[in-house]
C-alpha cells in the first residue's frame, strides 16, 4: 500500500502560481526524495499530498483513490516536520501514543508499540520525559516514533534534518535508510541538500520554481542529467560548465564536465587547459583543487588523490576525459 | 558612563516610590469605602470622627436584613460565572478559526469586532430595552448573560487570539497528521497549550462582567438584579446612610478585589496580550 499519483496538481497563493500544473507518481515502497533550491515549492507539493495544502486544480490519488477532497486526518499518512512539532504538554510516551490514541487502538497494543519504537529509536529512556528536556536529535527520534507507531500508508518528511548539527545529521541519514529498507513504506523525503538526495533515495525529484526538471534514480540523474540545471544541482562539487569557445569546440552552447572526470597534469598535453592553482582544499582522501584561468569557467574544480602535491599559482594542465562530457544545446536541453 | 549610573540609581530608588504613589492613588477610594463601613450612620457624616472613631461590624451584620445582599451576590456569580462561559465557549473555536486558518478578510473581522466596543452603549439602550421587554426577557439571568457575554467578546476573542497565534502552526498540523478532528484539535492540542491564556481571559472577562453596571442596571428590576443594580438603587432613597451603604459597597466590590489579588500574575498577563513569556 502507498502509491502516490498526482495529476495536473496546481496550486496557487492568491495571484501566485507556485505549482504549474504538475504529474507525478511515486510507486508503492519506494523512498522519493523532493530537491531543489530553497522556495522552489517543496514544502509545498509535500503538503498537497499531505492534504495540509488544498490543491488549487488537480487531483491527488493515494492507492487509487482520489483523496483530492479529503482531510489530512484521513489520508492515512505520518508526517514528520522541520520543527520536529512535538506536543509540548505531553511526555515522549504521550507523544508517541497520541496517533494511536486518536485511532482508538487498545491501551495494550498502544503499549506494545511504543516500547517497540522506544528500543528502535534509543529512546526508552527518555518516555517520561517532556520534549522541553530533550536534545535536537532526540526530539526528532521521538516524531519519527510517532510517525512510525501508527503504520501509516507513507511517511512524508519536510526536511526533518536540517536542525540537527552536521555529525547527528549523518547518523539519522542512515537511520532513516534503514528505516525504510525495514519497513518497506512508501517515504517521501523533501531536502534542499542534494548529498541527502543523492544518499537516501530510490528516486530524485528535482524541482525548480515548481516545476519538475528531471525524475530518476540517484545515478540516473548523476549520469544523464536533462538539462544544465539538474547537472549543475546535482553532484559535489559542482560540474563545471563551460560555455562560449570551449563548448562550441563539442558543437553545444555548455558543456559540463565533473571535477572528477578531469585528469591533471604539470605537463601541456595536446586539447589540456591550462590554469594556475588557486585553493586546494585537502580531504585526506580526495583533493579537491579550484583553478583559476580557464575561458568560460572559472574556477574549475577538480577533484584530485588524496597525495596530489600543489601549491598556490602552481601552472596546471588539465585534460576533460571525452566520454565524461555532457553537452548541452541553447535552452539549455541535454544533447544526446 | 557617570550619568547612566546615576539615572539608574535615581531610578532604583525613584520609581517604587512613585508606584507607591500611583497604587495609593487608585487604591485611595476603596480603602476609604471599607473605612466608613465601619463606622455607624450617625458617625459616617460627622467631621470630627473623620479618623478616630469607634468601629462597628453593624453595618455587616444587618448586611442581610438591609440590602438582602445574598441575592444579589448569587445574582452576581450566575450572570458573571454564565457570560464568561458563553463568550469563551464561542470566543474559544472563533479564535481559533482566525489564528490558524486566517483569510484575507481575517484582520478586517478583528477590526470590526474591536470596534463594536467603540459604540456608545446609550446608542442602543432603547432598542435595548424594548427588544427584551418585548420579547419577555427584561429582568431575567438569560438576558443580562447574554448581554454581558456579548459585550465582552470582542475583548475574549482579540485576547485569545493572541494568545493562539502564539502556538506554532506546525503543531495544530501535526495533530491533523495523526489523526484528530477538529474538535480534537482544540480539546487535546489548543486548550492544553494556551490554558495560561484562555486562564487569563476568562479571569478578566469575569471582572468585566461582574464589574458592569450600565445593563445590568437598566434591564433588570429585582429578579435578575445584580449587585451593581444593589448599590446603583440605593443611592438616592438611603443616601444619609453612609456606614452601612458603605459596607455593601465593600461587600460588592470585595470578592474581585481579592480574586484580582490572588490573580495578579494572570492578570498582568493577560491585560499585556501575552507580551510576558
Ligand atoms: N501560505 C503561503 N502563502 C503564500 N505564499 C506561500 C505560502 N507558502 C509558500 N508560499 C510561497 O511558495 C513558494 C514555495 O514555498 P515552499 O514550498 O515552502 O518552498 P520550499 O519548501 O521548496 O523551500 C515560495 O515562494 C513561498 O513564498
Ligand atoms: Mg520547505
Amino acid at each position: 500500500m502507498g502509491r502516490i499519483v498526482l495529476e495536473n496538481v496546481v496550486k496557487r497563493f492568491d495571484e501566485t502560481e507556485v505549482i504549474p500544473p504538475l504529474d507525478l507518481t511515486i510507486e508503492e515502497g519506494e523512498f522519493a526524495v523532493f530537491v531543489g533550491p530553497s522556495g522552489c515549492g517543496k514544502s509545498t507539493l509535500l503538503r498537497l499530498i499531505a492534504g495540509l495544502e488544498d490543491a488549487t486544480a488537480g487531483r491527488v490519488l493515494i492507492d487509487g483513490e482520489d483523496v483530492t477532497e479529503v482531510s489530512p486526518s484521513k489520508r492515512g499518512l505520518a508526517m514528520v516536520f522541520q520543527s520536529y512539532a512535538l506536543y509540548p504538554h505531553m511526555t515522549v510516551r504521550k507523544n508517541i501514543a497520541f496517533p494511536m490514541r486518536m485511532a482508538g487502538m487498545s491501551e495494550a497494543e498502544q503499549n506494545e508499540r511504543i516500547t517497540a519504537a522506544a528500543k528502535s529509536l534509543n529512546l526508552t529512556d527518555y518516555l517520561d520525559r517532556k520534549p522541553g528536556q530533550l536534545s535536537g536529535g532526540q526530539r526528532q527520534r521521538v516524531a519519527i516514533g510517532r510517525a512510525i507507531v501508527r503504520e501509516p500508508e507513507a511517511f512524508l518528511f519536510d526536511e526533518p534534518l536540517s536542525n540537527l548539527d552536521a555529525a547527528l545529521r549523518v547518523g539519522m541519514r542512515l537511520e532513516i535508510s534503514e528505516m525504510h529498507k525495514r519497513l518497506q513504506t512508501t517515504m517521501i523525503y523533501v531536502t534542499h541538500d542534494q548529498v541527502e538526495a543523492m544518499t537516501m533515495a530510490d528516486k530524485i525529484v528535482v524541482l525548480q520554481a515548481g516545476v519538475i526538471e528531471q525524475v530518476g534514480s540517484p545515478l540516473e540523474l548523476y549520469k544523464t542529467p536533462r538539462n544544465v540545471f539538474v547537472a549543475g544541482f546535482i553532484g559535489s562539487p559542482k560540474m563545471n560548465l563551460l560555455s562560449g569557445v570551449e563548448a562550441a569546440e563539442y558543437d553545444a552552447d555548455t558543456i559540463g564536465i565533473r571535477p572528477e572526470h578531469i585528469d591533471i597534469s604539470m605537463k601541456s598535453k595536446k586539447g589540456s587547459w591550462e590554469g594556475t592553482v588557486g585553493v586546494a582544499e585537502h580531504l585526506g582522501s580526495d583533493t579537491f583543487i579550484h583553478i583559476h584561468g580557464i575561458p568560460g569557467c572559472d574556477p574549475m574544480t577538480v577533484r584530485a588523490g588524496g597525495d596530489i602535491e600543489v601549491k598556490h599559482g602552481d601552472k596546471i594542465y588539465l585534460s576533460p576525459q571525452a566520454e565524461h562530457i555532457h553537452k548541452f544545446s541553447e535552452d539549455g536541453l541535454r544533447i544526446p | 558612563m557617570a550619568i547612566v549610573a546615576q539615572t539608574s540609581k535615581l531610578g532604583t530608588v525613584g520609581r517604587p516610590i512613585l508606584a507607591w504613589i500611583v497604587a495609593l492613588l487608585f487604591f485611595f477610594p476603596i480603602f476609604w469605602l471599607i473605612f466608613t463601613s465601619f463606622k455607624t450612620d450617625a458617625d459616617a457624616v460627622k467631621p470630627e470622627f473623620l479618623f478616630f472613631f469607634t468601629p462597628t461590624l453593624d453595618n455587616y451584620l444587618n448586611m442581610t436584613e438591609n440590602y438582602d445582599y445574598w441575592r444579589f451576590a448569587t445574582n452576581s456569580v450566575i450572570t458573571s460565572v454564565l457570560a464568561t462561559a458563553v463568550a469563551l465557549f464561542v470566543g474559544i473555536p472563533a479564535a481559533y478559526a482566525m489564528a490558524f486558518n486566517p483569510t484575507r478578510r481575517t484582520k478586517d473581522v478583528l477590526m470590526w469586532m474591536l470596534s463594536t466596543k467603540m459604540l456608545p452603549a446609550a446608542a442602543v439602550l432603547y432598542p435595548m430595552t424594548f427588544l427584551a421587554k418585548g420579547i419577555g426577557l427584561f429582568d431575567t439571568h438569560f438576558v443580562i448573560i447574554i448581554v454581558l457575554a456579548l459585550i465582552n467578546l470582542p475583548i475574549v476573542v482579540w485576547m485569545l487570539f493572541t494568545y493562539f497565534k502564539e502556538i506554532p502552526k506546525d503543531i495544530i498540523e501535526a495533530g491533523q497528521m495523526d489523526g484528530v478532528n477538529t474538535w480534537g484539535e482544540i480539546k487535546e492540542i489548543l486548550i492544553p497549550l494556551a490554558w495560561g491564556g484562555i486562564a487569563s481571559t476568562a479571569l478578566l472577562c469575569f471582572i468585566f462582567c461582574w464589574n458592569e453596571a450600565y445593563w445590568t442596571v437598566r434591564l433588570t428590576t429585582t429578579d435578575a438584579a445584580t449587585l451593581s443594580k444593589l448599590i446603583e438603587g440605593n443611592r438616592a432613597p438611603e443616601g444619609l446612610f453612609f456606614g452601612r451603604l458603605s459596607a455593601v459597597s465593600a461587600a460588592a466590590v470585595g470578592p474581585i478585589v481579592v480574586l484580582g489579588w490572588f490573580c495578579q500574575k494572570q492578570l498582568v498577563q493577560g491585560l499585556t496580550f501575552g507580551a510576558v513569556k
